[in-house]
Parts: structure tokens; C-alpha cells; sequence
């Protein structure tokens, strides 16, 4: 059975590592925006009612969901079910993709609008409005490259999974891609109260 | 050592559980909304959120079943996140 040494607590613990740096890359923004809404509250305020709170909403009830079938995916992989494994894998990435639709929708809307990084609109109007739509694009485009990337190690994943890489003995691959794609959903757990439903 | 001995594996339905939670949570941060306390809506949603973040990581991430390594060092991040916070926020209160 020493086929090779895996040191999956290692992998494991690498992750987490990684994880940890990300958290701090998010929290300082977060950090930044609590500061900004301290000193232009009304700003922020009439900012997040031009949001699309409805978008925002589904988006969250998205990610969420795949959340949990990337998590089911897993149990799975682990009790030898491949097949459901790699239908729940599937049908994450396109619950990845449907976000990031939603979110291209959202974006072009408020382009059309005038509301978009150093637009004329933006860098006339009040301050704190222009520093909460910078903050939007800055923390949601952030996200979203993030969710890009979590689709594609789910993609991998699924791949791996298909020639037998992954299997319930070794299923390293699989399980940090979930902790990055519940990282993902993580972080939008934050952003959609804080942007979407301030007061 | 064994250092590949597996870890707990969580039943469909008790990842199904935490699903319906997050859901409800996420109608009440709505709901709570549209109700108009001042500063109050923004403690409460982070409360909220805090609790949904919370679920997820210890049954999606499944932080619960993981070792005091990881759990400890967790929470140092965490704790390095409020202390940055709240040292900020001790500047910019008392300009």
C-alpha cells in the first residue's frame, strides 16, 4: 500500500496558510471602507441605494448554494460516489459563471449610467460617493477575480476527478479548492451587507 | 504520526442543514434592512454576517473537525484583524 508519500495535513495546513494572507488582503480593505463610511456616512448611504439590491441578493443566494455542493462534492468523493461528485463539481462551476454573468449585467448597467472609476459624474459629484463606487469596484472586481479563478480549481478538480486523480484515498487537490471557493463565498458574505444593504 | 488519516466526513444532510441556515440569514439581513435604526443596521448586519461566515467555516470548511494547528492559528488571524481595526478606529474617533 506505500505507493508514495502524501502528506495530506501538510497540504492542508499549506492552504489555510494561503487562506490567512487572503483574509488579511480583504480585511484591509475592509478596514479602509469602515474608515470612509465613518467620515462620509450620508454618502455611502445614497452610494449603496443606486445598487441593485435584487442582483445582489440572487448573487448571494448563488454562491451560497454552490458553497454547499462543492462541500457535498466532497463527502462524495469520499464515499466512492464519483459520478454525483463530478455532477455537483459541474454544476458549482456554472453557479461560478451565473454569478459572474450577474455581475457583467450589474457593471455594464452602471457604465451606461455614468458610474464607473474616474468617470465625469464620479470626480464632480460628492466625494464619498466617488470613494463608495471606487471602494465597489475595487473590493467586487477583486471578488470576482476570485471567482474566475475558484471556477477554474473547481474545473481542474473535476478534471482530476474524471481520470481518477481524485479518488477517496487522495483528494488533496479537491478539498483546497473547496476551502478557496468557501473563501470565495466568505468574503461575499461581507460585501453584500456592507454594499448592497447599507441602512 | 500518521499524517493521512482521515478526517471526519460530513453527511449530506447536515451540509444541507447549514445551507437552509445561511438562506434564512441571508432573508433576515435583508429583512433588517428595510428597517430604519441608524448606525444600529450596521451592527446588526455584521452580526448577522459574522454568524453566516461562522457556519460556513465550521462546516464548509469544516474548521469544527480540523486540529488545534489550524483552529489556533485561525483564530490568530482573526484576532490580528481586530486588533488592526480597532487600533484604526482609536485614530480616527478622537481626530
Amino acid at each position: 500500500m506505500m505507493k508514495a508519500a502524501q502528506d495530506h495535513k501538510g497540504k492542508t495546513i499549506g492552504m489555510w496558510l494561503f487562506l490567512y494572507s487572503e483574509i488579511i488582503l480583504f480585511g484591509g480593505l475592509f478596514v479602509l471602507y469602515a474608515a470612509y463610511f465613518n467620515r462620509y456616512s450620508s454618502d455611502f448611504i445614497s452610494g449603496g441605494h443606486e445598487l441593485n439590491r435584487i442582483i445582489g441578493s440572487i448573487n448571494t443566494l448563488i454562491l451560497l448554494t454552490s458553497s454547499f455542493t462543492v462541500a457535498a462534492s466532497l463527502t462524495a468523493v469520499r464515499r466512492n460516489s464519483n459520478r454525483t461528485a463530478g455532477l455537483l463539481l459541474g454544476f458549482s462551476m456554472v453557479c461560478g459563471l451565473v454569478f459572474l454573468v450577474n455581475k457583467y449585467f450589474e457593471w455594464s448597467h452602471k457604465f451606461h449610467a455614468g458610474i464607473y472609476p474616474n468617470s465625469e459624474q464620479l470626480v464632480n459629484g460628492p466625494p464619498g460617493v466617488n470613494i463608495f463606487f471606487g471602494m465597489y469596484y475595487m473590493i467586487t472586481g477583486l471578488h470576482g477575480l476570485h471567482v474566475i479563478i475558484g471556477s477554474l480549481l473547481l474545473g481542474f478538480s473535476l478534471q482530476k476527478l474524471v481520470k481518477r486523480k481524485i479518488t477517496a484515498e487522495s483528494h488533496a487537490f479537491l478539498e483546497n479548492s473547496a476551502l478557496y471557493w468557501h473563501l470565495v463565498d466568505l468574503i461575499w458574505i461581507f460585501v453584500f451587507p456592507l454594499f448592497y444593504l447599507v441602512l | 504520526m500518521n499524517n493521512n488519516e482521515p478526517t471526519h466526513i460530513q453527511s449530506y444532510s447536515r451540509l444541507f442543514m447549514v445551507l437552509l441556515g445561511l438562506f434564512l440569514l441571508t432573508g433576515l439581513t435583508i429583512g433588517v434592512s428595510y428597517i430604519h435604526m441608524g448606525k444600529l443596521n450596521v451592527w446588526i448586519a455584521l452580526i448577522i454576517a459574522s454568524t453566516k461566515a461562522t457556519l460556513v467555516l465550521l462546516y464548509f470548511m469544516h474548521l469544527k473537525y480540523e486540529d488545534q494547528l489550524i483552529r489556533f492559528s485561525f483564530i490568530s488571524t482573526v484576532l490580528f484583524l481586530v486588533i488592526m481595526i480597532s487600533f484604526i478606529f482609536f485614530d480616527i474617533s478622537f481626530r
